[in-house]
């Protein structure tokens, strides 16, 4: 058993962390560890969860992407406008539009990366500028509300209403969010591609003289992380029911902050998807219970901000506190 | 003389050159391995060594003219991938493995590479690199992550890796470079058993005892040419650097006594739990004290207690004279003491940074003026003192130093401590990654310093090193010291019986 748990040590420390704060917050907030405000949570970090996976997978590849939550905006207003010049299409069609427009924008930064040799967070923060520069530049900022039917449509996989009539339900975005996550756990962990991701990111040299070619792996990782930020894009849509072009500005960071609390190393080769999903629940969990109990939300920044600080720098004494250099030594 | 049938050869190297931009690495060179063989490959650094072979596992592409023969097939633009799939396999000093990942994925990696999808059957993985291990006669666990492993674990894995690969040609990039001495039979141990199975190894090392001790036959190459090939029977260490170098290494004693000569330093009692007891000795002006004893005995701890680097349990140090307890390691370099540390690579050098400023960097404070920043014609004036001073090759001194070979970047390290004026220089495995000639210059730069009366703590786990460069020599075991000799008195095989009985 505890072999089995080994490789998942900051994922179990943050799940009992968790689950303290969830005993906590059902104490202390009475609404809390109830049915429809959990659906709601769930709900509310669909879109998270989804940038989130297709982030860890760049962060494996020691990579970083700061562009991906402006892509999702770029993504919705161009799928808009080719949907309604269409006639409207339909949910295949916008999957379709979204997933090929978030590769499309993700291969770029994966070719100024790799074809320029620049550093993947000079890259993407140069791209995050140009894609919002260019939104705002051609929507001029105005919102688009006349949108196809299908994609404003309230769509529920879960309904249920209490005694009191109030209402719990589950959003077509959490069904297409536990897919993305089967589909990046399926990449990462079961397929020979992701794992050839883990090893670039974890010793690139070493990962290229063993044959990996890195083009290609700078390319699926930036491409996934697009794909999920077109379909991010894409629930966002259905959520609101508009699209906004600044609405998604500055959204980045804290899905990064979620990534990084859940384990996956900055330096590349290391991070889990259970750890991501963790990441993200605490991110969402504290924000809500803090709103539950009337918080100010600026402490909920000052909270996030410490938690990073905290899971980061324990992490490291964890490591230099093993006997390491005894053992070489004996 | 018949030619041997093609098959008896793992490789075979016939007029191979390579040339980068103007500089001929190698030309015309012949080289042969015969299967199941344990070949040498010797020669100084940048003599065309690791051109050999990159240009044999596809990383380079020879020149027309060549032939490269691979278990009797000649092959012809040659891929990485392509190399691995013939069986051969490279065992990189730097080990080319993955950190964060287990042993048994690291092991079966190579497996994995390839663009087309296939999932990954961990247990399958799981079990075929116990097998490999088991093959090696090694038990470790194989869902630790790499990272937790010491540096003699790490080559096993390596070594498993290529055997994973059916690998029947394995080349061996200074392997032993940071095993201890008992890491090191071990490992040797595997390699003849490798051999034994039908494996050829080409085995590169510095250190010549070993390779005598392991190879067969040795391959010396000289500036990109081939020197000659020789059986190890008969050669000796002496002719073996000789014929790397193209120039007599002396080996002779030089010990003298120094009666006269204030003492520099003194330790009594000193002890340190877990690490050494009861340590006593004395430096006198101009000498070159030996320090040896097998790795872990305690010479590094010792070293670091002097650098104030951590605080001795009990016993006094005294530096001439005075009584000295430094808290710091910038107290131990202010009151006069340098260190060149055994990991030059991580903790001496700051790789990235320019030759001029890595020489500069403990003496910064001297080179500022009036204004509080550093002064430019001051900074060039002692940088170039101690390049011409130690005859360090170098481009630019704004090259990084990356660029430099082992010897090179050991005597940057040099030039370093010495622009601190020290009076005491403890100089901790001084010649690890650095070849024969290199060596031969360091020692020369150490022995000049001794005349000049700097006092020298030579720590070294090469016998032939304390016995051949310092006036006295410790021997220090299980953290105590054993025994003072005096070179003159004693062999070096008598030196190395007591050292590792």
């Amino acid at each position: 058993m505890r072999d089995l748990l080994r490789p998942y040590k900051i994922e179990l420390r943050l799940a009992v962390v968790l689950a303290l704060i969830c005993i906590a917050l059902a104490v202390a907030a009475p609404q809390f560890a109830t049915l429809p405000n959990l659906t709601s949570l769930l709900n509310n970090s669909a879109v998270n969860l989804i940038w989130a996976v297709g982030l860890l997978v760049v962060l494996i590849a020691g990579g970083i992407d700061i562009s991906f939550a402006v892509a999702s905006s770029v993504v919705q207003y161009i799928a808009a406008k080719l949907l309604i010049s269409v006639g409207g299409g339909n949910w295949l069609l916008g999957f379709l539009f979204c997933g090929s427009l978030g590769i499309l924008l993700g291969l770029l930064n994966a070719w100024l990366i790799h074809g320029f040799r620049i550093i993947s967070i000079v890259v993407t923060i140069a791209t995050f500028n140009a894609f919002f520069g260019l939104l705002m530049f051609f929507s001029g900022g105005r919102n688009i509300y006349d949108l196809p039917d299908w994609w404003t449509a309230r769509i529920f996989i879960f309904e249920y209403e209490n005694a009191q009539g109030i209402w719990s339900e589950l959003t077509l975005s959490v069904a297409v969010m536990i897919g993305c996550v089967i589909a990046t756990w399926a990449l990462i962990q079961r397929s020979n591609i992701g794992r050839q991701l883990y090893a670039f990111g974890d010793n690139p040299e070493g990962a290229r003289r063993a044959g990996v070619n890195i083009a290609v792996m700078q390319g699926v990782a930036f491409g996934w992380m697009g794909l999920m930020a077109g379909i991010a894009g894409l629930c966002q849509v259905n959520i609101v029911k508009e699209v906004v072009p600044n609405a998604l500005y500055g959204r980045e960071l804290e899905v990064l902050a979620a990534v990084v609390l859940g384990g996956a190393r900055l330096g590349g080769g290391k991070g889990t998807i259970l750890g991501c999903i963790l990441g993200v629940m605490f991110v969402a969990i504290t924000q809500n219970g803090l709103n539950l109990l009337g918080v100010s939300p600026f402490a909920f920044q000052m909270i996030i901000g410490a938690a990073i600080l905290i899971a980061i720098s324990t992490s490291n004494i964890d490591l230099s506190l093993r006997p390491r250099r005894k053992e070489a030594r004996s | 003389m018949t030619p041997a049938p093609a098959e008896q050869f793992a490789l075979r190297l016939h007029k191979v050159s390579k040339a980068f931009g103007g500089v001929q690495a190698l030309n015309q060179v012949d080289f042969e391995v015969r299967a199941g063989e344990v070949h040498c490959l010797a020669g100084e650094n940048g003599c065309g060594k690791s051109t050999l072979i990159k240009v044999v596992t596809g990383v380079h592409q020879p020149e027309q003219a060549g032939l490269i023969e691979l278990f009797g097939e000649a092959v012809d633009r040659i891929t990485p991938v392509q190399a691995r799939q013939r069986g051969v396999s490279v065992i990189w000093q730097d080990l080319a493995l993955f950190p964060h990942m287990s042993v048994a994925e690291n092991i079966a990696f190579d497996d994995l590479v390839g663009l087309r999808p296939q999932s990954v059957r961990y247990r399958e993985m799981v079990e075929r690199s116990g097998e490999v291990l088991s093959r090696l006669g090694v038990t470790m666990d194989l869902a630790a992550p790499l990272n937790d492993l010491p540096i003699a674990q790490r080559q096993v894995v390596a070594i498993a890796r290529a055997l994973m690969n059916d690998a029947r040609l394995i080349f061996m990039d200074e392997p032993t470079a940071s095993l201890t001495q008992s890491e090191t039979d071990r490992l040797l141990d595997i390699v003849r058993k490798l051999s034994a199975a039908g494996v050829a190894i080409v085995f590169v090392s510095h250190r010549l005892a070993e390779v005598l001790d392991i190879a067969e036959r040795v391959t010396v190459v000289r500036d990109g040419n081939l020197v000659g090939v020789y059986p190890t029977e008969g050669m000796t260490q002496a002719r073996l650097g000789e014929l790397m170098t193209g120039h007599l290494i002396e080996h002779e004693v030089v010990a003298r006594d120094l009666p006269d000569a204030d003492v520099v330093f003194e330790a009594k009692g000193l002890s340190r739990q877990g690490e050494f007891a009861d340590v006593s000795f004395d430096i006198r002006a101009g000498e070159v004290l030996g320090l040896t004893g097998l790795i872990g005995a305690g010479r590094t701890e010792l070293a670091h207690v002097m650098m104030g680097l951590r605080p001795a349990d009990t016993g006094e140090m005294r530096l001439e004279g005075a009584s000295y307890r430094p808290g710091s390691i910038r107290d131990a370099i202010k009151r006069g003491l340098a260190y060149v540390s055994e990991d030059r690579l991580s903790l001496g050098l700051l790789q990235k940074q320019s030759i001029a400023d890595n020489t500069v960097i403990s003496i910064l404070q001297k080179l500022t003026t009036a204004t509080g920043l550093i002064s430019d014609r001051d900074k060039a004036a002692t940088v170039n003192h101690w390049i011409r001073e130690l005859g360090v090759k170098i481009g630019s001194p704004e090259d990084a130093i990356s660029t430099l070979s082992g010897g090179n970047q050991q005597k940057v390290v040099l030039a370093k401590w010495l622009a601190t004026e020290p009076r005491l220089l403890i100089l901790d495995s001084p010649t690890v990654g650095v070849d024969v000639g290199a060596r031969a210059g360091i020692f020369r730069i150490v022995r000049t310093l001794a005349e000049e009366g700097l006092a020298i703590l030579l720590i070294s786990d090469e016998v032939t090193e304390v016995m051949y460069h310092s006036d006295r020599i410790l021997h220090m075991a299980d953290g105590r010291i054993r025994q003072t000799y005096d070179p003159r008195d004693i062999t070096v095989p008598q030196l190395e019986e007591r050292i590792y009985a």
